[in-house]
């Protein structure tokens, strides 16, 4: 079954043209998406920097990890929000676009990686925490992330 | 020399060209990129300064370990940015959208001075206060407000709706130092 007939309906929703139409709805729209990278960016960093002994060194690491989670959450929301709307005014670019599904692949293994596994271990009390199993997962975060990151952006020169 | 004409002669030279041709889509990924290291750290000691994340880490602790970042992701951006404009010198030299991202970024230099040579000296006083002193909550707002601007004002340097080769008001055309000879995309 191929996705394309989906990807062509997403294009065609009132949502969708509008902002195709729009000469500044898809800037101002992709303007929110990367102020939520910016706070996804500092409240992913400050926790991996951390598990990699970099940065708030000091400071527990469960601590960090609480302290930044309604922040991650709340940028995902907002990134996850705008992405969806600047998608659906390209959606069959997308489709036959490499970046896209690179970046979508990326971004599903980023946000069950950062709630599963990520999330267990950042939680855990230090002590409890073998410091080459921390430095694996700031490395895989920081990985997938980055994925999504460079993917997004090349959605934009493809 | 103009600013235009200077950027008219840094236009012409060859390595302007090879950057236009060639590894720009690559400068501008690291440009956008490194907004995680540099504004979204810089944004975590303006929310720690506001009292709204970590508040149980003294501040010194969190400018002083997120600092070292900080300045190697801002010397990122500026080599990056430095090159893009390089790259495009005299359209983004007209550009509104490039000129007050300009004036934001000087502002913004300006707060974090008044900051560091302001409040920030006496930090040993309110170091472990969940919520910092007004001055410096102050200086944190004008830090997120100044940054939000760049970001969205250096984003739409690429759309063209202000550029000088189409009809502009008189304002735009002022204000982005519009000579009809040197507009030509």
């Amino acid at each position: 079954m191929s996705l394309l007939p989906f990807f062509e309906w997403c294009e065609n929703v009132g949502v969708g043209q509008a902002i195709r139409i729009s000469d500044w709805l898809f800037p101002v729209i992709e303007g929110f998406h990367l102020l939520g990278l910016c706070i996804i960016g500092g409240a992913i960093l400050i926790v991996d920097m951390r598990l990699l002994g970099l940065g708030l060194r000091r400071q527990p690491i469960a601590e960090l990890a609480r302290d930044t989670r309604p922040f991650l959450i709340g940028s995902l929301a907002v990134m996850l929000v705008t992405g969806v709307l600047l998608f659906s005014s390209e959606a069959v670019k997308c489709y036959y676009s490499f970046a896209f599904w690179f970046k979508m692949t990326c971004l599903a293994l980023a946000i069950i990686f950062t709630f599963t596994v990520r999330q267990r271990v950042t939680l855990m009390d230090d002590a409890r925490m073998s410091p080459i199993k921390a430095k694996i997962v700031a490395l895989v975060s920081l990985a997938l992330w980055s994925g999504v990151g460079w993917g997004g952006r090349w959605i934009g020169f493809s | 020399m103009s600013g235009l004409e200077f950027s008219q002669w840094l236009a012409d030279t060859p390595w302007s060209i090879a950057i236009h041709e060639g590894p720009y889509p690559l400068i501008e990924s690291v440009h956008v990129l490194t907004l995680c290291i540099f504004v979204g750290l810089a944004v975590m000691l303006d929310l720690r300064l506001l009292g709204v994340m970590m508040r149980r880490v003294p501040v010194s602790e969190v400018a002083r370990r997120l600092l070292p970042w900080t300045v190697a992701g801002f010397v990122v951006m500026v080599i990056s940015g430095a090159l893009l404009f390089y790259a495009i010198p005299v359209r983004s030299y007209q550009s509104i959208w490039f000129r007050f991202k300009v004036l934001m970024l000087i502002l913004a230099g300006l707060n974090v001075w008044v900051f560091h040579s302001g409040i920030y000296r006496r930090v040993s006083d309110w170091d472990l206060d969940p919520v910092a002193p007004r001055p410096a909550r102050v200086a944190a707002t004008l830090s997120l407000v100044l940054w939000a601007a760049i970001v969205l004002s250096g984003r739409m340097i690429a759309y063209n709706w202000f550029d000088c080769y189409k009809p502009q008001s008189a304002v735009v055309n002022l204000l982005a130092g519009c000579v009809a000879e040197a507009s030509i995309p």
